[in-house]
């Protein structure tokens, strides 16, 4: 659901700090939908304790993955918010209606 | 129960993001937005998760601000409005549909299938002496991924620095 | 110089009143950096976050955490000391040049730890020994990926930082 508000965002807004913000949006969801695949009713943490059973435990492999997808996420938003930089300096707006000269 | 309220939180606080015309508005309902993931991954059980979601979040956000102080957002909206909305609205419909479908499959919410985890759960320990799963997961059973993953960042420090050089003399 | 006092503007709105300054220290120069309230709190509680983010680097394998949120955590403090002082006392103690040279640094050091499984067999395999667990030297090669990882993440993201606002003061002298 998380997804749909953030694609919307992506298609339909035409500020660029806004289709940053939808594909930051995007972004959550995405997170979000993977760790809710490995979910056990009444898990535990998957951290080993002393005195406690391992079989019931949460799946720890999507969190793995999630993990580094968060981090890759953070790397992707600033490399964006920098070349969005660069346009304002250039163009003076952030319109993308209004940046149509490729050259130049 | 708790995780359906934080989902139409995190869903309102989303359309707010996107529609308000403030820029400044918009970049602090995302830090809700996040924050809210953040309180998701803890009633989930991945602390992990929830430690790393909640810093790379401030960064997120201080990086965003950065780049929206002081840039004024002149609205302005053009013909062919009609079209562009229903045009995105199918598209959306399509989307929709064609996950229906493709979630039906899944096993049901709360009993995951573990062919593969299983087995790293049972010897994890033993093997790698280490006690925390999530990090014996991604630093000796898949590496390689955490190799693959330095190597984005750095490419993404590179970057960076190359776009936002001055050029030196500027005529 | 407008958009870093304007910056600090909306921070000085969000953190209260300010209050007479005083110089008793060269750093407490009141026309750069923020108000008093923030330069003390900064003062008292910087090194307990890079202290807090080098515990969770080091006890990656016995507590949530791991390399890297331990390294972002460290990478905060930085660009926290720089917001609260202003840019050039903390872009004099690690420049850029520094900062890149640490983060390639971190960069070999994952990979060397990563080829010294060679001795043992196969890629990436932990050939170090392995303590009873619940000990801090119990995991093998993972104890120093989560370090070589913690201080990549950390130095690449202020490195990060340091080029967006090195890039701002230069770009208002030119327009």
């Amino acid at each position: 659901m998380l997804f749909c508000v953030g694609l919307y965002g992506v298609l339909r807004k035409r500020n660029i700090i806004k289709m940053i913000v939808g594909l930051g949006i995007m972004e959550y969801a995405m997170n979000l939908f993977f760790v809710l695949l490995g979910y056990r009713f009444h898990g535990r943490a998957p951290i080993d304790a002393k005195y406690q059973d391992i079989l019931n435990m949460v799946d720890p492999l999507p969190q793995a993955l999630v993990l580094t997808s968060i981090v890759i996420g953070l790397a992707v938003t600033a490399l964006i918010i920098s070349i969005a930089i660069r346009i304002y300096e250039k163009y003076g707006t952030f319109d993308i209606t209004k940046i149509k000269k490729l050259k130049g | 129960m708790e995780l359906y309220i934080l989902l139409i939180f995190m869903i309102c606080a989303a359309i707010v993001a996107i529609e308000v015309k403030d820029l400044l508005s918009s970049v602090i309902a995302v830090g809700a937005v996040g924050f809210a993931l953040c309180l998701a991954f803890l009633i989930l059980k991945a602390p992990d998760l929830a430690i790393t979601q909640l810093v790379v979040e401030i960064l997120c956000l201080i990086i965003l601000i950065r780049a929206t102080i002081n840039k004024d957002l002149p609205l302005v909206i053009e013909g062919r409005w009609i079209f562009n909305t229903f045009s995105t609205l199918g598209f959306i419909a399509v989307f929709l549909l064609f996950s229906w479908l493709a979630l039906k499959e899944l096993p049901g919410f709360g009993e995951p299938i573990m062919a593969v985890v299983k087995k790293y759960l049972q010897e994890g320990v033993s093997k790698t002496g280490s006690v925390n799963i999530v990090t014996a997961v991604i630093l000796d059973f898949r590496a390689y991924d955490t190799l693959g993953e330095a190597t984005v960042l750095f490419t993404a420090v590179i970057g960076i620095m190359a776009i936002l050089r001055r050029p030196g003399r500027k005529k | 110089m407008r958009q870093i006092e304007a910056f600090e503007g909306t921070h000085e709105i969000a953190s209260g009143a300010s209050r007479p300054r005083n110089d008793i220290y060269m750093i407490d120069n009141p026309k750069t950096g923020m108000t008093l309230i923030v330069k003390t709190i900064t003062r008292l509680t910087v090194g307990l976050i890079m202290l807090f983010g080098i515990y969770i680097i080091l006890h990656g394998h016995l507590s949530p955490g791991g390399g890297f949120a331990g390294g972002v955590i460290v990478a905060l403090s930085f660009v926290h000391l720089m917001l609260a002082f202003g840019k050039d006392v903390a872009a004099a103690r690690i420049s850029k040049n520094m900062a890149s040279n640490l983060e390639s640094i971190g960069a070999m050091m994952f990979l060397f730890v990563a080829l010294l499984g060679f001795l043992g067999g196969s890629f990436f395999l932990n050939v170090l020994n392995k303590g009873n667990p619940f000990n801090l030297f119990s995991a093998g090669t993972i104890l120093l990926s989560n370090i070589s990882i913690g201080i990549k993440v950390g130095v690449g993201l202020f490195a990060i930082f340091l080029a967006l606002v090195i890039l701002e003061k230069s770009s208002k002298k030119e327009l």
